[in-house]
């Protein structure tokens, strides 16, 4: 009893040990995870396979490095995917520390696919006020967009030519960590019309549930899980995959610890309940 | 006149910007205005005042930070903020610096590891407070330490148990979440309404301060 009861008051420092311990297993012993595909996450592995190439890709990578573990491994996926299979994909960032993050990634890929830039892919770059680049996007892009993230004019790029604005494209994709995915809902799919999905971090998927229902999104990412999902349709096993392993380690953690601690709470109370009685 | 006129700016622009999503066309049906062109103009002048905010705030930062070198405990971190501000605002000043040398590799190498490091922390405190806080100490706290427990169990692969767990975990994210959130989302879509038709008609004045 005595042990349960040092359990009701372990040491917070005990719990980061184990956490530490839990995220370092996957590291040294690597495993890989079965991830059963969910129908949310196949939607947008198939609206990307029956985009044809003419008809480019919207991605936007709305944001930042704290929130890349989640999100960089569902973008290099889509654009995997979409490189690949020779579509065209157009990429902007409406997160302030986005830039740097969205040029990396799309450059490293665009070789890895032997992808011509202005061609096959532009990344448009980086604008402030998401929800009213969203809608002055809805208008023409090169309203908010005369230039491209790397001071070229858009209608020097050939994917720009005869993409005016959102009706020129075949749906939209928002990786997104913040509200973000709001105001691409509200302002870009409820003003404009165009078919759009998310891919957003763990925690936020219960909060998007519902547009799912409501047809207002297509498909949702969810977290690393949703990454590794569409890493397994597309055959090319990336970090989503090796990364769904160290979750599923430091969940199984936290699990148990959630379990220990109310044992513990529990058998205390019990306790307390049969001292109280005898007095 | 100080507060009349700001007050008349916003309703009128509120009105213009409320009318023209219901004239797809012509604004109003005046031939020389077209709504698409009304609505680019207001917008492009929201980014222009916030960006005339911009200078602003870059004072403000400078000045404060400045002020601290004096104060000998706050000297070390002032010293290191305006050290980077100088050297991302120089590095990046051209567009083409900023895909490569000092501006990409400060991005690179500093801010995408310590923003991602103080993100990851967050794992750490998530366990200590599920330890302390998922208890059954009543029912609702049962209630909420079950469903968090069966969304949880959907990373862990359990073979058969794992598809009656999933399928748990939809109905739990499509029928009481989804309600619950809808209710939310509708109360603060009507909430919003209510502030946005208040300021418009000038019955809310606080966003323009006490003077």
């Amino acid at each position: 009893m005595r042990f349960l009861e040092q359990m009701m008051k372990i040491d917070r420092r005990w719990i980061y040990l184990a956490i530490g311990l839990a995220v370092i297993i996957p590291a040294i012993i690597p495993f890989t995870v079965p991830v059963p595909v969910s129908k949310e996450v196949k939607n947008v592995h198939d609206f990307v396979e029956n985009t044809d190439s003419n008809n480019p890709l919207f991605l936007a990578m709305d944001y930042d490095p704290s929130s890349m573990a989640e999100l960089n491994p569902m973008a290099e996926a889509i654009l995997k995917h979409a490189f690949s299979e020779d579509r065209k994909v157009i990429i902007v960032t409406l997160a302030q520390f986005g830039p740097g993050m969205v040029e990396e990634i799309t450059t490293r890929i665009g070789k890895e696919y032997n992808r011509q830039y202005g061609v096959d892919y532009a990344f448009l770059g980086y604008r402030p006020y998401p929800a009213i680049t969203i809608m002055l996007m809805g208008t023409d892009f090169r309203v908010p967009f005369p230039q491209d993230y790397y001071g070229t004019p858009l209608d020097s790029l050939p994917i720009m030519q005869g993409v005016k604005n959102f009706n020129n494209v075949r749906g939209v994709i928002d990786l997104t960590a913040g509200n973000t995915a709001d105001m691409w809902i509200v302002y870009g799919n409820g003003r404009f019309n165009f078919p759009l999905a998310i891919g957003i971090t763990g925690v936020m998927a219960a909060d998007y549930y519902q547009y799912l229902q409501s047809d207002q999104i297509f498909g949702i990412i969810p977290g690393v899980k949703g990454a590794a999902e569409y890493e397994q349709m597309i055959g090319k096993p990336g970090q989503g995959k090796e990364q769904v392993s160290y979750q599923l380690v430091a969940h199984s953690v936290i699990i148990l610890f959630i379990v220990m601690s109310n044992v513990a709470y529990f058998a205390t109370r019990r306790q307390k309940k049969t001292i109280g009685g005898a007095q | 006149m100080k507060r009349e006129i700001p007050l008349m700016i916003v309703m009128v622009t509120g009105i213009i910007m409320f009318l023209q999503y219901f004239f797809p066309g012509r604004f109003l049906f005046i031939p020389f205005i077209s709504s698409e062109k009304l609505f680019e103009f207001l917008n492009d002048w929201v980014m222009v005042i916030g960006i005339l905010s911009l200078p602003l705030g870059i004072w403000s930062l400078l000045k404060a930070n400045v002020n601290k070198l004096k104060a000998a405990d706050e000297r070390f971190y002032s010293a290191i903020l305006l050290m980077g501000f100088l050297v991302m605002v120089i590095s990046g000043w051209m567009p083409e610096w900023r895909t490569k040398g000092v501006h990409l590799a400060i991005f690179q190498s500093v801010l995408i590891p310590i923003q991602s490091t103080i993100f990851s922390l967050l794992a750490f405190f998530v366990a200590s407070a599920a330890y302390r806080a998922f208890r059954a100490r009543s029912v609702l706290a049962t209630i909420l330490l079950l469903t968090a427990f069966i969304i949880m169990m959907r990373f862990i692969p359990m073979g058969p148990i794992s598809d009656i767990n999933n399928w748990l975990v939809e109905k739990i994210l499509m029928v009481p979440n989804m309600a619950a959130k809808r209710a939310i989302a509708m109360g603060i879509a009507l909430g919003a309404t209510a502030t946005a038709i208040k300021i418009i008609l000038g019955i809310e004045r606080t966003y323009m301060g006490r003077d």
